[in-house]
């Protein structure tokens, strides 16, 4: 189930939506986002990264996962939130998001948090650092407040530079 | 069911290549004084298997080729014709038709449609022109829709002495086939009945949806291997009987006045009906097709053909057996493998790591582990790589066509001697190096090897030689090019590189000045000839080569000959590296591009309009590329004479790369950035240290080229 699909009101069972509706939470600054569940493959600590030259200052460079090179985003340097600051705490989700892997630092991961479509709120119209365009809407669980951000389209977008863009 | 016939193109048109290039080997090892009839059998069976591919995909203009080269080698493999070279060479030349055909349905280009034209009449005029003069003509080649020619041949043939007559081929057999209709879709019976009906006229007996059994009556002049092999892809071989029945020509009665004499001349063919093997039981399951054509044709010898289809059993239960023993596997697959056993090689060495600090009294179990486990992963790696070699045979088998057709054409003798084909590498190499190789063999062809007149006025033998070998050396395979030709001559070329103006230096070794060579267009021929000589190529040779990781080298004496060595990485997944570190960054230059590294002193460098650096390296002023300022780095030094210059030389520019240390030579294995990033500008891959941390592995052409723009504005 896409993003697009999770995020339209009415959901076609409440069940299956349940079931896909997964968030994995995760803390930038003093705000609180969530990311579907399913783009994630693992996380883990923050260690060995080599620099990538002439790349923008959010992305950190590449490590190796397995065999496999996988780039390192900051989010916090991304977003401007929180300090960007590297110990044994640092978390990085590796994420899986159209065929590619990727990972991402964040300043700590929560938990996972099922929302039905009840505790779902479409995004009000305001500036924020990240382009409402990425975000699918709040989540509220008790008091608090999630940012359900699309990881997908915002890891594919240009302005994260990490796929490249066919030349028109 | 349509696609279930188109999933096995791919298979078609891989046997059809591996049968193309076994016809080849075999006409080119075919020696015209004294045909092999086993040589001439194994052309036959490729060109007929090929025709019954291509009969049942419904490839009708490969079936028309193969159809007249089968035709002339059935009757070279029956003794009534004397193979000749010309005959070889329509050979060769059909087999590139097929080759064409076969790629255009492939839908990579097309077959040249005159040159299929003029294969077509070579073969049918050879075909022809021993039938005019020979009197033991074969019939098969007469259109049986004349029959007054028909007459006048059977007549002849007749006229003939009865030994000649016995190689004659029955003009017409009547073969009743029945098959079971289980699992053949309506398409590909349409496509068979075609496919039947072009071989001779077909009368369907029962040939219905509903009835689980087709009975067929084929009147035709092909043989019942023919039958046979076009039926074979549709229908299930266990459900299938073919029974023959020969006939001299549509009608025996008219054509053959007295039918004594024809038993005399030919009793093979028309003995008495049923007295010549008066025992001969009909198998009890063919009982209804003697009854079906016996009753079609009132006369003819019977003959059923339990004996061809237990043979025909018999090839099948082999090539399975052949089959087998080798499967066809993607490479993906392999190259997922390979992947995951370098992992688990990474993981042995962390594990082994993290065991060597405990205490070894105590562990000692777990420790003797592993070692065993260092030892098991190092041979599993071993023999997964191993999967991707190939044999470079797979590459020097083309040579051989190659110079024949060649040395005919520059009117030299030529002979072409391979060494090691044995020698494996990766499947990728091996694609990669059969262009490069191949000017270079046509090269050595046409410059080295001189004509025969002057190779006698030499001193040597008026054919020369070129030879081929391929070996190991150290971590790497070596081919090389020989040949006993003319030689490089080091006044010609150093006189045409000053005439196109490229700097010398005196005093240059041989070496040297044979590495002009591969200068672009770079041509010392005085001649240019559709065979060499415009200059291109030999820089496109080295470039391939460069890319592939590998390096080349000429040694060559005037008069006596040159020899082109080649030195390629083992596979492609691994380059020879220097380890170079800036900052705490740690970049791989390939090898290849390096030509030494040195400390400069501080006297050495000079400052170009203030901004740009120079170095002096031996009398040249080569640009400096300092790797921090490219990306963005904190060195540990700015200053170049405190660290560690490497020239590099990438397309003809040289250029040196300031660097803080050397750390050491690697095999690295490459990794792309791009699966899972983009380009990075300067970079052409990445790879996995021994630590497991990630190095980038410098873009060493695209930093030289990027130093030489700079240094020019």
């Amino acid at each position: 189930m896409t993003q697009q699909q999770a995020a339209t009101t009415e959901p076609v069972n409440n069940y299956a939506s349940n079931m896909s509706n997964e968030f994995l939470t995760f803390r930038l600054g003093k705000e609180e986002y969530g990311m579907d569940i399913l783009k994630v493959q693992e996380i883990r600590g923050y260690d060995a990264i080599t620099q990538i030259a002439n790349a923008p200052e959010f992305i950190k460079g590449v490590v190796n996962l397995r065999g496999i090179i996988v780039p390192i985003i900051d989010m916090r340097i991304k977003f401007m939130l929180g300090n960007a600051e590297y110990d044994q705490f640092t978390v990085v989700i590796i994420l899986n998001v159209s065929g590619r892997v990727m990972g991402i630092v964040v300043d700590g991961v929560s938990d996972v948090i099922s929302l039905g479509m009840d505790q779902m709120r479409p995004t009000p119209e305001f500036g924020s650092v990240i382009d409402t365009e990425y975000i699918m809407g709040l989540g509220t669980v008790e008091d608090r407040m999630l940012i359900l951000i699309d990881i997908e389209k915002l890891m594919s977008s240009t302005d994260m530079g990490l796929i490249d863009q066919v030349i028109n | 069911m349509s696609t279930d016939l188109e999933q096995f193109y791919e298979i078609f048109f891989e046997e059809s290549s591996e049968l193309l290039a076994e016809m080849e080997a075999c006409l080119l090892g075919l020696d015209v004084s004294s045909p092999d009839l086993e040589d001439l059998n194994a052309i036959f069976r490729a060109a007929h298997s090929i025709k019954g591919g291509a009969g049942t995909f419904g490839f009708t203009d490969m079936t028309e080729m193969t159809h007249m080269l089968e035709t002339l080698l059935d009757r070279l493999r029956k003794g009534e014709l004397e193979v000749r070279s010309e005959m070889v060479d329509a050979f060769l030349r059909a087999g590139d038709v097929i080759k064409g055909q076969l790629a255009g349905h492939r839908g990579d280009g097309a077959a040249d449609p005159v040159a299929t034209a003029a294969v077509c009449e070579e073969l049918r005029k050879f075909s022809e022109a021993i039938y005019a003069s020979n009197e033991t003509a074969d019939i098969t080649t007469v259109k049986i829709t004349d029959s007054a020619e028909v007459k006048s041949i059977t007549s002849e043939v007749n006229d003939a002495t009865g030994a000649a007559a016995l190689n004659v081929n029955p003009a017409l057999t009547v073969f009743s086939i029945a098959f079971s209709n289980e699992g053949v879709s309506p398409r590909a019976m349409d496509n068979l009945l075609s496919n039947l009906g072009g071989m001779g006229s077909l009368e369907k007996l029962i040939l219905s949806g509903d009835e689980q059994r087709s009975k067929l009556l084929l009147k035709t002049n092909s043989s019942e291997e023919d039958i046979w092999e076009a039926l074979a892809f549709v229908v299930d071989p266990a459900n299938l009987k073919i029974a023959a029945e020969i006939l001299m020509s549509t009608d025996a009665d008219t054509l053959t006045p007295d039918p004594t004499d024809e038993f005399e001349a030919v009793p093979s063919l028309s003995g008495p009906p049923y007295g010549f093997f008066p025992g001969a039981p009909a198998a009890p399951n063919d009982i209804e097709n003697i009854e079906n054509s016996a009753a079609t044709t009132g006369s003819g010898r019977q003959v059923t053909s339990s004996h061809p289809v237990a043979q025909q059993k018999d090839d099948k239960a082999a090539a399975t057996a052949a089959e087998t023993s080798s499967i066809r596997v993607s490479i993906d697959k392999v190259d997922q493998m390979i992947n995951l056993v370098g992992e688990l090689v990474i993981t042995q060495a962390m594990l082994a790591q993290t065991a060597s600090q405990v205490d070894p009294v105590i562990y000692e179990r777990l420790l003797s582990g592993m070692n065993q486990l260092e030892r098991n992963t190092r041979d599993l790696q071993e023999s997964v790589m191993s999967i991707r070699m190939m044999p470079i045979s797979f590459v020097f088998s083309r040579y051989p066509r190659v110079v024949r057709d060649l040395a005919a054409k520059l009117n030299k003798q030529v002979e072409l001697k391979t060494v090691g084909e044995n020698t494996e590498l990766d499947k990728g190499l091996i694609e990669k190096i059969a262009d490069p190789l191949t000017h270079l063999v046509r090269n050595s062809l046409d410059h080295g090897i001189e004509i025969p007149e002057k190779r006698i006025v030499a001193g040597k033998s008026a054919k020369g030689t070129i030879t081929l070998r391929a070996f190991h050396q150290g971590g790497s395979i070596v081919i090389e090019v020989c040949d006993d030709g003319a030689g490089l001559n080091r006044e010609k070329i150093l006189a045409k590189a000053k005439e196109r103006g490229i700097s010398l230096l005196d005093g240059m070794s041989d070496q040297e000045v044979w590495m002009l060579i591969f200068e672009a267009g770079f041509s010392t021929a005085e001649v240019i000839t559709d065979v060499s000589g415009r200059g291109v190529g030999m820089d496109v040779v080295k470039r391939n080569i460069q890319s592939m990781g590998g390096r080349i080298e000429i040694d060559s004496a005037f008069g006596v000959g040159t020899r082109i060595s080649i030195r390629l990485p083992l596979t492609l997944a691994i380059l020879d590296g220097l380890s170079v570190a800036v900052g705490d960054q740690m970049f791989i230059v390939p090898l290849t591009y390096i030509i030494e590294s040195l400390q400069p002193t501080a006297s050495d460098i000079k400052t170009v309009s203030g901004h740009g650096c120079v170095v002096q390296v031996r009398g040249e002023y080569l640009p400096v590329i300092a790797l921090h300022e490219i990306f963005n780095l904190r060195p540990h030094s700015t200053e170049i004479h405190n660290g560690i210059l490497v020239i590099l030389e990438a397309e003809g520019h040289k250029a040196a790369m300031f660097v803080d240390a050397l750390i050491g030579q690697h095999q690295v294995v490459i990794k792309s950035l791009e699966s899972n990033y983009r380009r990075v500008q300067g970079v052409s891959g990445a790879t996995i240290m021994g630590d497991g941390k990630v190095a980038l592995i410098l873009d060493t052409a695209a930093l030289v080229m990027a130093s030489q723009k700079e240094s020019v504005k």
